[in-house]
């Protein structure tokens, strides 16, 4: 590439200091590159596209919120759009019926889903940090075919593993309990936050470690004082990442659960009644099991697209 | 003691049966007289069933039963409350568990092997399939269930819950497919009689096409990832019609091919309604919008005065929405789907089955009540807005609870009614859940009743 005989830069260059030039040829290419994006983007055309996807990506869901605000009846006879001609009543019923309706208590499925949800997100996590700095910051042997074969089960689906892990349960005699409910989740989300956490962590630069280690911190110390810090951004996007997964999950709460710890989901699902009738429920049961994964969301976004751009540019 | 009559959560119920059990108990040990502990226990378990056939399983006070069901609320609350009269004679406890999955996580529980207790399997094939494929999970029925079968079911029923000559499952409630929902008003107003034979409800709907120069029929088969089983319904009244029951009987055994010319005789007649732009799709848009129309939904139109008839399973009363009255003077009731055959009268029926993979006697006691006829009454009690039958002729009819279903009883205990399964719950499962409804899916937008037939015969497993 540097033999591309452009005159101007080439010629000013000394050839003698290589690293330095390059460098700065590189940052100008990225500040070009950086600008040009910059005024693509902003350019009316792309800002006209991406409000018209944005409002196309929005318009079922506000569908399905004027839904649920909607009597059965009309639910049942015309699209939530004529509420736009100004004619339609707005109810509360759908609500009041699927919080409270015959023995749909989803007060207790809500407390489950927490219960649930919580100790699911914690436990990967904190495991996939110990395997993470294991893996990136600790020579032993075998390393690299090990963190592979981590990596690649992120491939197998966790279908396949719900029967064996079932009965696996029920041998032990720990079956039905938030036990195996938290295990499963940590179990088939461990190899993904272990291949996340790995490649943040990898990019830390090494300096930072090696000087941490020249001052005669051990491992610990690294962790906590060196890279914990440095991690958060990327120990929150996984941790939301994780969070809306097991909140929406409704194959293992359902498959490893008994009754009165099953989450929200699972109430939700079975809403519709035994035929099918009801699904005019559905739209506000979506909802109210909506909220709290959105103020999760919304509360932690920073994190999330920090942690998504720090991953993207630099891995 | 009170009776209980809230449908409240399933705990509470049972401790409140459970107190009441310990409260008989109590009561019969400070009654200094024997006999008249007994008198008290029948009288205060609220008069209201003969405890005398659980007392033969002995002791089994404080113990516990696990039922898994695919009949989730609202009518999961109905079974729940119909077993408050057994939970109050044994002061066992029944924990009910339902859940819309049940046919996929029964497998599931089998395979891994965390079976419940019971079991209510909605088809005599899902019984064959676990029979063969968990020998040692499945247990037959007790003698005590053999007996009240043989006493309150007819035969047939019998041998829907029976694999290889031994009997396992009784048969809970029942179904009765064979109805085409009309609004009497609307006939009388206009003059129409209710057709007692298939053509007679052809003419009739010529006659209604004619004069109003608009659709007479309504129809819908979407239901989720089972859409198109509304339409095998269709089918199978049909070919119980055209063919008879015995033909029947070959085609879900596969004797004869899936696309045999009697079979596709079948699907012509049902063509002739649901394939004609001028008898279907009332108020809702042409033939192939009873592909997309929710089968929940597809009758509404007969209170829009927009659709004459609806074929549907009495198990529709529920659907219609609130406020709908179903009765011979109301907004809406049916009548039974007529047929030219004069000696017999098919009705296209289906039903649950009790099953169970446990021979604790407080299962089989209960198994026992299941299949009792105080099980039906009770439960015909316990379910106040209708929408239930049972093929139980220890049924007090006038234990139902609306007009409709005492019709339905009525028919399903004529004696020229041939009860015939649900042919698509007895085929195979990759048939009867899954080439049938996609071959009525593709009927409806536009394929050939020759093409679908010989697709479905061609992936016969």
């Amino acid at each position: 590439m540097t033999t591309t005989p452009t005159p101007g830069p080439n010629v000013v260059v000394p050839a003698a200091d290589e690293g330095a030039p390059r460098t700065e040829r590189k940052l100008t290419r990225l500040e070009k590159r950086a600008i040009a994006t910059k005024g693509r983007l902003s350019s009316p055309w792309a800002s006209g596209i991406a409000i018209v996807i944005a409002i196309l990506w929005t318009i079922p869901s506000l569908g399905l919120l004027i839904t649920s605000f909607r009597p059965e009846s009309d639910i049942r006879r015309t699209g939530w759009w004529t509420v736009l001609t100004g004619n339609a009543d707005l109810t509360m019923d759908n609500y009041n019926e699927a919080l409270y309706g015959n023995s749909n208590d989803l007060a207790t499925f809500f407390v489950n889903s927490f219960v649930i949800t919580l100790p699911a997100v914690l436990i990967p996590i904190t495991l996939a940090l110990l395997a993470a700095y294991a893996f990136a910051w600790i020579k032993f042997p075998g390393r690299n075919f090990l963190f592979v074969a981590v990596f690649s089960l992120q491939v197998v689906p966790l279908q396949i593993a719900l029967v064996p892990l079932l009965s696996d349960y029920v041998n032990w005699n720990v079956n039905g309990s938030y036990w195996t409910v938290w295990l499963s989740h940590s179990i088939f989300a461990l190899p993904l936050a272990i291949f996340l956490l790995h490649n943040f962590m990898k990019d830390i630069p090494p300096s930072l470690v090696e000087a941490a280690r020249v001052d005669g911190a051990g491992h610990v110390k690294i962790f906590f004082r060196v890279l914990f810090p440095l991690l958060v951004p990327a120990i929150a996007s996984f941790g939301i990442f994780q969070f809306l997964w097991v909140w929406n999950d409704l194959l293992v709460g359902l498959t490893f659960a008994d009754p009165k710890y099953q989450p929200l989901t699972v109430a939700i699902a079975e809403m519709a009644g035994s035929r099918g009738g009801d699904w005019y429920l559905l739209s506000a049961g979506a909802f109210i099991s909506m909220i709290v994964p959105l103020v999760v969301f919304l509360a932690l976004q920073r994190y999330f697209v920090r942690g998504m751009l720090a991953g993207a540019v630099k891995g | 003691m009170t009776r209980r009559t809230t449908t409240a959560r399933r705990r509470m119920m049972a401790v409140a049966a459970g107190g009441a059990g310990l409260a008989l108990v109590l009561a019969a040990c400070s009654d200094p007289d024997g006999e008249g502990g007994a008198a008290d226990e029948t009288t205060s378990a609220g008069g209201m069933i003969d405890c005398a056939p659980y007392e033969e399983f002995g002791d089994i006070d404080g113990k516990e039963v696990d039922v898994y069901t695919s009949i989730v609320d609202p009518e999961g609350a109905t079974q729940q409350a119909s077993y408050d009269a057994f939970e109050e004679c044994t002061g066992v406890t029944v924990n009910y568990e339902a859940s819309r999955e049940f046919e996929a996580q029964l497998l599931v529980r089998l395979q891994a092997g965390n079976a419940p207790d019971i079991a209510y399997l909605p088809q005599p094939g899902l019984l064959n399939t676990i029979a063969s494929d968990f020998p040692d999970a499945i247990k037959p029925a007790p003698t005590q269930v053999a007996a009240n079968v043989d006493e309150f079911f007819n035969e047939t029923w019998k041998g829907y819950g029976t694999v290889d000559g031994t009997f396992y499952a009784a048969p809970l409630g029942a179904n009765a497919k064979s109805f085409v929902w009309y609004s009497p008003s609307m006939f009388s107003d206009a003059g129409y009689e209710v057709p007692t034979t298939w053509t007679a409800l052809m003419d009739l709907t010529e006659k209604i096409h004619q004069d109003t120069g608009g659709q007479v029929w309504c129809a819908g088969v979407e239901s989720g990832d089972a859409t198109g089983w509304p339409g095998t319904d269709w089918i199978e009244d049909m070919v119980l019609r055209t063919a008879g029951p015995d033909v029947y009987q070959q085609w879900y055994t596969h004797e004869i091919p899936f696309d045999d010319p009697q079979i596709l005789e079948a699907w012509e007649a049902a063509g002739q309604i649901l394939q004609n732009p001028d008898y279907v799709n009332a108020g809702l848009g042409g033939v192939d919008s009873i592909a997309t129309k929710s089968w929940t939904d597809a009758g509404n139109g007969i209170l829009d005065q927009q659709c004459w008839m609806h074929r549907a399973a009495n198990f529709y009363m529920t659907q219609w929405p609130e406020g709908t009255e179903v009765s011979e003077s109301g907004d809406v009731f049916a009548f039974y789907l007529p047929t030219d055959q004069t000696d017999v009268q098919p009705m296209l029926g289906g039903g649950e089955f009790v099953t169970a993979f446990a021979d604790r006697p407080e299962v089989q006691a209960f198994q026992t009540y299941l299949s009792s006829a105080d099980w039906a009454n009770e439960k015909a009690k316990a379910t106040p807005a209708g929408g239930w039958v049972s093929a139980n002729n220890g049924l007090d009819p006038a234990n139902l609870a609306t007009e409709f279903d005492q019709y339905v009883a009525g028919v399903l205990s004529d004696p020229n009614t041939v009860v015939a399964f649900d042919a698509s719950d007895l085929m195979p499962g990759e048939v009867g859940a899954g080439t049938f409804w996609r071959a009525i899916v593709e009927w409806l937008t536009g394929s050939s009743a020759e093409e679908v037939t010989a697709q479905v015969e061609n992936n016969w497993p």
